[in-house]
């Protein structure tokens, strides 16, 4: 069965990608690509204390959520955030955090033993967690991870949601650079995150695109993305394998696109 | 919000320190034997009770996924070769196809005991890891997932709900949305967390060890204790079998990342999103299994919660005083013993009860209850305010 969404707001954070605003002349190729890379600004939606505490993937992945969010407010303002379901996907989760506690569990003289701030920063949901901090509601926000194929994996899972749910899903991709020793069994060359508030396709309806979804038997490669500065970036970065999907966005295409899900494969049907 | 359709569930299974098997865990409940014992550990990972499952470490793999070999999927696999599971699911594959079969398992730290091990084995001069570390198969979020998958022969979609302690009951939510929006027809739902350094050196470190085994509900309850489970149930669409999922509900408490919402939003959210799915009301409910971790601060929210939603009507226990809190893994452990309740007419009280706290005004049951039942609410909530609720019950 075919999945269908609106797409109402856009968020993006990677090397010379920083916000969707600013984005599209680079995706189309209208300007050069320059793959500098930059960190994600504090997230100022977060209370004081989350926002000192909150670690490098949770910076990126509510940077990214956030604007996603104020684009789709922007169109219907009656959209609120407070009740909008979440997905959270990333391969890592907040693995620099992971890193640092493996090192302390590791060291035989840390006999002061782990930070409780440092520990409930490790879960996988922490992302989703200060989401839902910041935003005081009540709504679900879930996290999950398929490794090589986590983008396929949450955008599945939040198309899903938003077609049996009837209701709007926002859907946050990321996965932070990762520190040594992890980065070498683990690679993220830079930190790449992007956002969708997806909508039910309802007729007529303003929105930035449309994507139609099936899950399909047997393997497929990625479709990478038409740009040569964009596709060299693809294998960087598990989230960065929604590139191709954000430049048809950009480009305002009609375009197929397939992406890996283990032994199957996401079959997309992006248009504007 | 119309109530969804039953999701049979047409297979289950469990491996926790209550034994091997859902006859073995009924037996337990029955004879209201613990699994708790004292933790062997020293150091910043030491203290407390431990639920350990025996026997893990002399358990081997089939030699072509023997790159996934960690504590958390060899836990998952004797869950598999546990009650029939993986037989089961051959039939349902034969049926539905395999592509039509999701694998949505929740745990919290997956195979990290490998990166563990891996960290202390760094190399000296340069702090890599060694050479043998297989991160992908082990240590990574998936690996449990991808495991399960490839052990099963399936080729339906595949991930890991990792929500902490709330993973493999969020599980069978991600399950019943793909199903109900028609990606698979049916669903291999559940999960796996080990024991490791990290999480009893951090629950540790937020004070929340019990010095003795996990007492919830007690007035005099100080902490909890962690134990290791998998366990697996396979839900279909239109499948034969007596019990269903009959409703679901999530929330988030959007409060703090490891502190109960103080008059329990999200978990009131929860359940009621639950009873409204399954078309159901409060009082059609005869059995609560309670998240009941043994905190001071949990129970008394949790009861904050059931009081607000179903007053004292509804006879109400945790299970983690017998198997530990088993984290990620709580989800699929307690929805198989709703199963076992709702098949057996056994209500498990609550374990190691001298007095229940007074203050709470839920219904706790601190002894067995002998009655047939229809219906089960179950409670999974974890850091990040993650909250879910299952019904179980007859079709």
């Amino acid at each position: 069965m075919m999945l269908r969404a609106a797409i109402r707001g856009i968020g993006l954070w990677g090397p010379g990608l920083f916000g969707w605003a600013e984005s599209p002349p680079v995706l189309t190729g209208a300007k050069p690509h320059d793959a500098d890379e930059r960190a994600p600004p504090a997230p100022l939606l977060l209370p004081a204390n989350e926002r000192r505490r909150a670690g490098p993937a949770v910076r990126l992945a509510l940077t990214v959520a956030e604007a996603a969010v104020a684009m789709a407010r922007e169109a219907d303002p009656a959209l609120d955030a407070a009740r909008l379901r979440a997905v959270f996907a990333s391969s890592n989760g907040e693995g620099a955090v992971v890193d640092d506690l493996l090192k302390t569990l590791a060291d035989p003289a840390a006999a002061l033993g782990v930070s409780p701030t440092q520990f409930h920063n490790s879960v996988h949901n922490v992302a989703a967690g200060y989401w839902s901090i910041a935003q005081g509601g009540q709504a679900p926000a879930d996290s999950l991870a398929a490794h090589d194929t986590t983008f396929a994996a949450g955008l599945l899972k939040a198309l899903a949601e938003t077609v049996a749910e009837a209701a709007p899903v926002l859907f946050c991709l990321f996965d932070a650079k990762l520190p040594f020793p992890l980065s070498r069994c683990r690679r993220t060359d830079f930190a790449f995150a992007m956002a969708l508030v997806l909508g039910p396709d309802a007729q007529g309806a303003a929105a930035l695109g449309h994507i139609a979804a099936r899950f399909e038997a047997g393997e497929a490669a990625l479709t990478p993305p038409r740009a040569p500065s964009l596709a060299a970036l693809v294998a960087g970065n598990p989230a960065a394998q929604s590139l191709a999907l954000l430049e048809t966005l950009a480009r305002g295409e009609r375009r197929r696109l397939a992406v890996p899900l283990v032994r199957g494969h996401l079959a997309l049907e992006v248009a504007p | 919000m119309t109530a969804m359709p039953p999701l049979a569930i047409t297979a289950a299974s469990l491996v926790s320190a209550l034994g091997r098997g859902k006859a073995a865990t009924l037996a337990a409940l029955r004879a209201r034997r613990g699994g708790l014992a004292p933790n062997p550990a020293t150091g910043i990972a030491g203290g407390g009770f431990i639920g350990r499952v025996a026997g893990i470490e002399r358990h081997r793999l089939a030699p072509p996924l023997a790159a996934f070999t960690c504590r958390n999927n060899l836990l998952l696999d004797l869950a598999l070769a546990t009650d029939g599971f993986a037989d089961a699911v051959a039939h349902a594959a034969a049926r539905h196809g395999p592509a039509r079969i999701g694998v949505i398992l929740g745990t919290s730290t997956s195979g990290i005991a490998s990166g563990e091990d891996a960290y202390r084995a760094r190399d000296p001069a340069t702090g890599a890891l060694p050479e043998n570390f297989d991160f992908a198969h082990t240590h990574d979020f998936f690996s449990a997932a991808r495991f399960v998958q490839a052990a099963l022969g399936l080729a339906g979609p595949a991930f890991v709900v990792s929500t902490a302690c709330a993973s493999s009951a969020r599980a069978f939510i991600d399950a019943a949305q793909l199903i109900a929006a028609g990606v698979i027809d049916a669903a291999v739902v559940g999960g796996a967390d080990t024991l490791c350094r990290m999480t009893l050196a951090g629950f540790a470190a937020l004070g929340l060890i019990a010095p003795g085994p996990c007492r919830p509900a007690d007035a005099a309850r100080d902490g909890l204790s962690i134990g290791e489970a998998a366990g697996f149930m396979l839900l279909e669409r239109d499948g034969d079998s007596a019990f269903a999922l009959l409703g679901y509900g999530e929330s988030s408490d959007g409060h703090h990342m490891s502190a109960p919402h103080p008059e329990a939003l999200g978990a009131i959210a929860a359940m009621r999103d639950a009873l409204r799915r399954a078309d159901l009301a409060a009082d059609d409910i005869d059995y609560i299994n309670l998240h009941g971790t043994g905190t001071i601060a949990n129970d008394a929210s949790e009861d904050r919660a059931i009081a607000a939603v179903f007053g004292d009507r509804v006879p109400a226990s945790s299970t983690k005083g017998f198997t530990g809190h088993t984290l990620g893994a709580a989800g699929i452990v307690e929805a198989v013993i709703a199963l076992l309740v709702l098949e057996n007419g056994l209500l498990p009280g609550g374990l190691n009860i001298a007095r229940v706290d007074p203050a709470f005004r839920a219904q706790v049951l601190s002894a067995n209850l002998e009655r047939p039942i229809s219906r089960v609410l179950s409670n999974s909530f974890g850091f990040g305010g993650a909250n879910g609720s299952l019904i179980f019950g007859r079709q």
